[in-house]
């Protein structure tokens, strides 16, 4: 493990921050802090960075304890939720700054500047002040400042918080490839799952300073370990009485979580779905939104509401309509962990899916 | 409709634009001008030797002296207190924030009256003084002597530096500074890189005011001070010019009041300048 925190405590007064955190970083890794604002992930970030120190527990980078080592002698680069450039120097100078200080020679600061600017395409905007960049172009000085000293670990606050949504999608995937062609270990911190999933090699879903989940974001999906992270990762939905659906059982849990891809629901005359049609039950459309690229459908299965999501290309339905309902799987949770429960009616028959 | 909207706002503001002019002129500009006016009354040379007397003279200098030292101790203080109000949180703090402001609030004669009380024969601070004169061999004396009419004026104008910096600070936030110690800059060299050139002109502006209020001060010295032509500063040698009741004396009173009125011109001149280049250097930068 390249980076490592174990039994990590930090209280702010009387509130919790990190409550017994244990993570650990594989080298070269591209790892997501991720949760709601007030988790916790942020401070986690910060105390690896050096900017604030844990009350117990210990940090180790590359072997070695870093609890008390300055944050500028941890070989860190970290880029700020506000990127917080230098708004009273140049790109060129914000680049060189970290050089500078570390005492480099000029002409040695000047190659790693010039060769910073070409990796993250800032070509021509050198004497540019930060306030006179787009948002995307000053997310790459921040980016290119963080990588000048060579760092050997990346932290990233928030990296995406501050563009508009456009752009931030694009960014997503230029920050990806560029850390992993620096392949450089990197940890970013993001309340978006979208972001999460899209970029990181692997997620750490914290909550209430703690940590709920390790795992790589197909796993995270598939298979989550908590009622928390089933519940924040998708669009979740809680229902308490799960077992009124068709196929599943009361079982000894509090109640089960599901997301629209687990619901089915077709017209009683669709050919496609006549093998499972016997294991389906009624609905009635109670609302239909318009998604952009699909449709949202909330069904009253039984008093209870089911949200499933039906495609443009299928054929128009109504509000008030009647349609058959197949709910594939669900989470249930208990107090602590989550269940993966399938259709019990369903096993070993072949689905039909959209 | 519209036309009649655009008529009113038209007369609104013909109003308005009347009413400041005549309140100007009324209470700052025939003032001034008559302050000019009569100092000139009896002549040019007249003008020119009473401005050359020895307590006229002797004033200046003690003018110039408290007001150059008021500035230096109170920008080094202003920038200490700003910073460490800003970058810092502990218990406190609102009150220290609060505490700076005082010499805004309070009469500057009570200011005066209360270092008589601290550092005069009756106060506290007279037996440390004491112990000090005897210990070093010297005779420095702080109510009714020069020390004391500095005191007062770095009294009067402490708020001014840290005031204009404060606001400046705050809306900076700390992430640039953070990012600078991440890097390993040292503490002075934060300060001198990253935080100076952003308070540059608000600390400009803070040592205006203060050099501005620190000459024209008047009741806090006057508490201080009682020896004309030893610690008389330009107000009160103006003051005590026109109680003298004479013509002669009244017209050297304008003539002496001319000094600080020129002065404080080229303040606002110097004023208006760097607000125009400070706003200048900011749209550069935050366009």
């Amino acid at each position: 493990m390249y980076v490592e925190l174990k039994n990590i405590e930090k209280s702010y007064g009387n509130y919790k921050a990190s409550d017994h955190i244990n993570i650990g970083i594989g080298k070269g890794k591209l790892v997501a802090l991720l949760g709601p604002s007030g988790s916790g992930k942020t401070t986690i970030l910060r105390m690896i960075a050096g900017l604030e120190t844990p009350n117990a527990g210990d940090i180790i980078i590359d072997g070695k304890r870093v609890n008390d080592i300055a944050p500028a002698e941890r070989g860190i680069g970290f880029v700020f939720q506000n990127y917080a450039l230098f708004r009273y120097m140049t790109v060129y100078e914000n680049l060189a700054f970290g050089l500078k200080i570390k005492k480099l020679p000029k002409k040695q600061i000047k190659e790693r500047v010039i060769e910073l600017i070409e990796l993250t395409g800032l070509k021509g905007l050198e004497k540019r002040y930060p306030n006179q960049l787009s948002g995307g172009q000053r997310q790459r000085v921040a980016f290119a400042r963080a990588l000048a000293p060579n760092p050997s670990l990346l932290l990233l606050d928030e990296p995406f918080a501050a563009i508009d949504a456009k752009v931030r999608a694009e960014l997503r995937s230029w920050l990806r490839e560029m850390i992993h062609k620096v392949g450089i270990t990197s940890i970013f911190v993001t309340h978006d799952q979208d972001e999460a999933v899209e970029v990181a090699d692997e997620i750490i879903i914290t909550n209430k300073g703690q940590i709920e989940q390790i795992a790589a974001p197909i796993e995270i999906y598939k298979n989550p370990k908590t009622p928390f992270v089933a519940e924040f990762i998708g669009q979740s939905s809680k229902i308490d009485d799960y077992h009124k659906l068709r196929g599943f059982e009361k079982g000894d849990y509090k109640g089960a979580i599901i997301r629209p891809e687990f619901v089915e629901s077709f017209k009683s005359d669709n050919v496609k779905f006549k093998d499972v049609i016997n294991y389906s039950e009624d609905g009635v459309i109670e609302d239909i939104y318009f998604r952009g690229n699909c449709l949202e459908v909330k069904l009253n299965v039984g008093g209870i509401i089911l949200t499933t999501k039906r495609s443009l290309e299928r054929r128009p339905i109504q509000i008030g309509e009647r349609m058959h309902v197949i709910v594939y799987r669900l989470y249930a949770y208990d107090n602590e962990r989550a269940y993966l429960l399938e259709n019990k009616d369903l096993k070993g028959k072949e689905l039909v899916t959209f | 409709m519209q036309e009649n909207k655009r008529k009113e706002s038209k007369a609104t503001q013909i109003v308005l634009i009347t009413i400041s002019v005549l309140f100007i002129t009324l209470m700052l500009v025939i003032p001034l001008i008559s302050v000019i006016n009569n100092s000139l009354s009896e002549g040019v040379s007249f003008y020119f030797k009473s401005l050359q007397t020895e307590y006229v003279l002797s004033a200046l200098k003690i003018t110039l002296l408290a007001t150059v030292i008021a500035a230096v101790v109170n920008s080094f203080f202003g920038i200490m207190a700003a910073w460490l109000i800003t970058k810092f949180s502990f218990k406190g703090k609102q009150l220290l924030a609060t505490l700076i402001d005082i010499p805004f609030s309070i009469s500057p004669v009570i200011a005066g009256l209360a270092f008589i009380m601290t550092f005069g024969r009756l106060g506290w601070g007279s037996n440390y003084i004491d112990k000090i004169n005897e210990f070093f061999g010297t005779n420095i004396q702080i109510v009714f002597a020069i020390p004391g009419v500095i005191l007062a004026t770095v009294f009067v104008t402490f708020p001014f530096v840290s005031r204009e910096i404060i606001p400046v600070l705050n809306a900076q936030g700390k992430e640039e500074e953070e990012a600078a110690a991440l890097m390993g800059a040292s503490g002075f060299m934060i300060f001198r890189k990253i935080t100076f050139p952003h308070i540059k002109w608000a600390f400009l502006y803070g040592i205006i005011l203060c050099t501005s209020r620190a000459l024209g001060e008047f009741g806090a010295v006057n508490a201080l001070s009682k020896t004309r032509g030893e610690t008389f500063t330009l107000p009160l040698e103006i003051d005590a010019l026109y109680l003298s009741g004479s013509n002669d004396s009244i017209t050297s009173a304008f003539a002496v009041s001319s000094i600080l009125v020129f002065i404080a011109i080229a303040v606002i001149i110097v004023r208006n300048i760097v607000e125009f280049k400070a706003k200048k250097k900011l749209e550069h930068i935050e366009s």
